[in-house]
């Protein structure tokens, strides 16, 4: 391509999956100790082309040992590279919990901070329900790792998030959970994605995806795009919501979110996980705690109920959170 | 010709000697602080001190080593100070790692990569370890050490198989001591020794005694050899046994049910009257250097126990800092 073009050419239409290939394929060209650890990796659609770019020693194909590879992968870490960990599902990082909320989480504390550095990344090829996979392949299991210092949570929404979120997890210094949504990672729809190799988007920091001032919704993931709609719906009716898009679970953007319920008054959480101590609880309860004087009515949480996910397409479809009902929520909270 | 015994330098040999009495003199004096009631964890090593000094005593000083639960006799053997390990016990500010980790000590200088306070969960990092200078392709090695006690964990069989799969310069230690906690082994494993379990993943396993320092030193030394120039892991099962009960508790809550008999066959073969015998005998050590040696160890257990105690302790506030790296 002439490099005229090349600098003309800022943003590029890309899917979900196609945006977060993107962004690791440019990190390990950018940086040689950017290396992987998963399964499948010299075989699989997604990492062929990596492993023929950049060649198979620094792709570390492992058998199915998840507590092994991760483990693995912190080693390599410490050592000064880069590893990204591919994990099949999120409920497979229960299989390396030891490896994440034992080990990566506080290896660099124990070792008493200095030279000692964890700089890797967990990427999550699959949270939530919609496939049908069954109860052991579709729980949202991100709040589990809110509850572990030391970790950093990242969970985009759009294309251009996944690659910018993705960037700044490997750039740093400590172990991130990297997670993708069931239903974005398999959609075809496509986005601008800026082509910038220093494009990234901070971890911890909040979008503000529509202004409004009648109540703040926070969500996060596919759950946006189903507030969106449901902020459009509400829009029609008079309702004008605020949509917050977390972006990252760990930390979380505290500041916006008690900045918007300040102005709005009302704070509708939608986290598409099981209710109890899951990541709604945490949020509700701060602005609860550090909000509680903007609050001119009681936080609701949308949630899951504490269950465990059907093994079907038909029983998922009981339980998914849509638009409609997130309207309701909304009205209910407004009193109308 | 430079003097040697059994084919290892004397240099070498002194070496090991007077780092075993050294490891021994510590482990004695945090027993005796043990017993005073002092809060610090410790995992009596007495008898077992070979392995971890000898396998130690064969590395370059960039070389790293993933330790285990069990003494200092690695922490002393890869160059760390009595002083700044008891200051870490004791949660100061001057210890290995400013007073977070307590037993579970790292050094990055010293490539002591920390020790994990989940049994064989360090034999897998040490695998990610050995990627790591695999790819670096300085001819580095990681020598990662274990009891037997994780080798029945899935992490041990995870760790060491993928260092198997991947072929990475990582030596695996076994020092089987005959017990995990008061459990004999034999109750509990199906295998005699765990290099038995090697052949599973097309490694070389080696079982050798674990008393007798200078076949350690070579064993191990021929497995760095087989790592650096890229041949892989090799485990090796060090034979022996503790003469302690698991882990100091003042109350002794009756965890030790070992034969009164056993123990004191095992304290015949100690490691380091049997080492010093041989020294004596190849005319390397005279009996007068012993006792000066043993003086000394003595003298700089003493002063540092003087640096722990009279060391600072962190404030709140600092030991939040090490959460996050910036």
């Amino acid at each position: 391509m002439p490099a005229e073009r090349a600098a003309a050419q800022t943003a590029q239409e890309m899917t979900f999956n196609a945006a977060i290939q993107h962004a690791l394929g440019a990190e390990m060209k950018r940086d040689s100790r950017v290396i992987l650890f998963g399964i499948g990796i010299h075989h699989g659609a997604n990492f062929r082309a990596l492993a023929e770019e950049f060649g198979r020693e620094r792709l570390f194909q492992a058998p199915i040992a998840e507590q092994g590879f991760t483990a693995a992968a912190l080693g390599a870490a410490l050592m000064g590279y880069r590893p990204v960990v591919v994990i099949g599902r999120g409920d497979f990082l229960y299989c390396a919990m030891d490896s994440i909320a034992n080990e990566a989480a506080k290896y660099r504390y124990i070792c008493g901070g200095g030279r000692f550095r964890v700089p890797m990344v967990i990427r999550v090829n699959s949270t939530g329900m919609g496939g049908g996979e069954g109860s052991q392949h579709s729980q949202s299991v991100e709040a589990t790792f809110m509850h572990i210092p030391g970790l950093k949570i990242a969970i985009p929404a759009t294309p251009a998030d996944a690659a910018g979120l993705f960037r700044s997890a490997v750039r740093d210094d400590n172990p991130v959970l990297f997670f993708e949504h069931r239903q974005l990672k398999r959609s075809k729809a496509s986005a601008p994605v800026p082509l910038d190799p220093d494009f990234t988007v901070p971890l911890g920091e909040a979008a503000i995806r529509r202004r409004g001032r009648d109540l703040t919704i926070v969500t996060y993931a596919y759950m946006v795009q189903k507030c969106l709609a449901a902020a459009a719906e509400l829009a029609a009716g008079g309702v004008e919501a605020e949509v917050i898009d977390l972006r990252s679970l760990l930390p979380w953007d505290k500041k916006t979110v008690l900045d918007s319920v300040a102005r709005t008054g009302r704070l509708l959480v939608v986290s598409e996980d099981c209710k109890t101590a899951g990541a709604g609880a945490e949020i509700a309860a701060t602005v609860a705690e550090e909000g509680f004087s903007s609050l001119r009515a009681p936080i609701r949480r949308l949630c899951y109920p504490d269950m465990i996910v059907p093994g079907t397409v038909y029983g998922e479809s009981l339980f998914m959170i849509d638009a409609k009902e997130i309207a309701a929520a909304a009205r209910g909270l407004l009193g109308r | 010709m430079k003097p040697e015994l059994e084919g290892v330098s004397g240099e070498r040999v002194l070496h090991i000697y007077r780092t075993m009495v050294r490891v021994r003199a510590f482990d004695e004096k945090l027993i005796e602080l043990g017993k005073r009631r002092e809060p610090i964890i410790h995992h009596p090593t007495l008898g077992q001190e070979a392995p971890a000094v000898a396998a130690c005593a064969a590395l370059n000083s960039d070389d790293v080593i993933m330790p285990y639960h069990r003494g200092w006799a690695w922490a002393i053997g890869k160059g760390m100070e009595p002083g700044r390990v008891l200051a870490e016990l004791l949660g100061k500010r001057t210890g290995y790692c400013k007073g977070q980790a307590g037993p579970h000590l790292a050094d990055w200088d010293l490539g002591v990569l920390g020790r994990s306070g989940i049994q064989g969960a360090h034999l897998q990092i040490a695998a990610g370890v050995g990627c790591a200078l695999k790819l670096e392709g300085k001819r580095r090695v990681c020598l990662a050490f274990f009891g037997e006690g994780p080798a029945s964990t899935g992490a041990f069989h995870e760790g060491v198989h993928l260092a198997a799969l991947w072929q990475v310069p990582v030596v695996y230690i076994c020092e089987s001591n005959n017990y995990q906690f008061a459990v004999p082994a034999r109750e509990v494993m199906r295998v005699e020794s765990v290099a038995e379990m090697a052949p599973s993943y097309r490694i070389p396993g080696v079982t050798i005694d674990g008393n007798d320092a200078l076949q350690i030193f070579t064993t191990v030394g021929e497995a760095i050899r087989r790592a650096r120039d890229g041949l892989g892991p090799t485990l090796i099962d060090c034979r022996t046994y503790r003469w302690h009960d698991s882990y100091y508790q003042p109350e002794n809550m009756a965890t030790d049910h070992r034969p009164a008999e056993e123990v004191a066959g095992w304290r015949k073969k100690c490691p380091i009257l049997r080492l010093k015998a041989r020294m004596i005998e190849a005319n390397l050590l005279s009996p007068a250097q012993a006792e000066l040696i043993e003086r000394e160890a003595e003298a700089e257990i003493e002063s540092a126990v003087k640096f722990a105690y009279e060391s600072p302790y962190p404030r709140r506030e600092e030991l939040t800092e090490d959460v996050y790296a910036s």
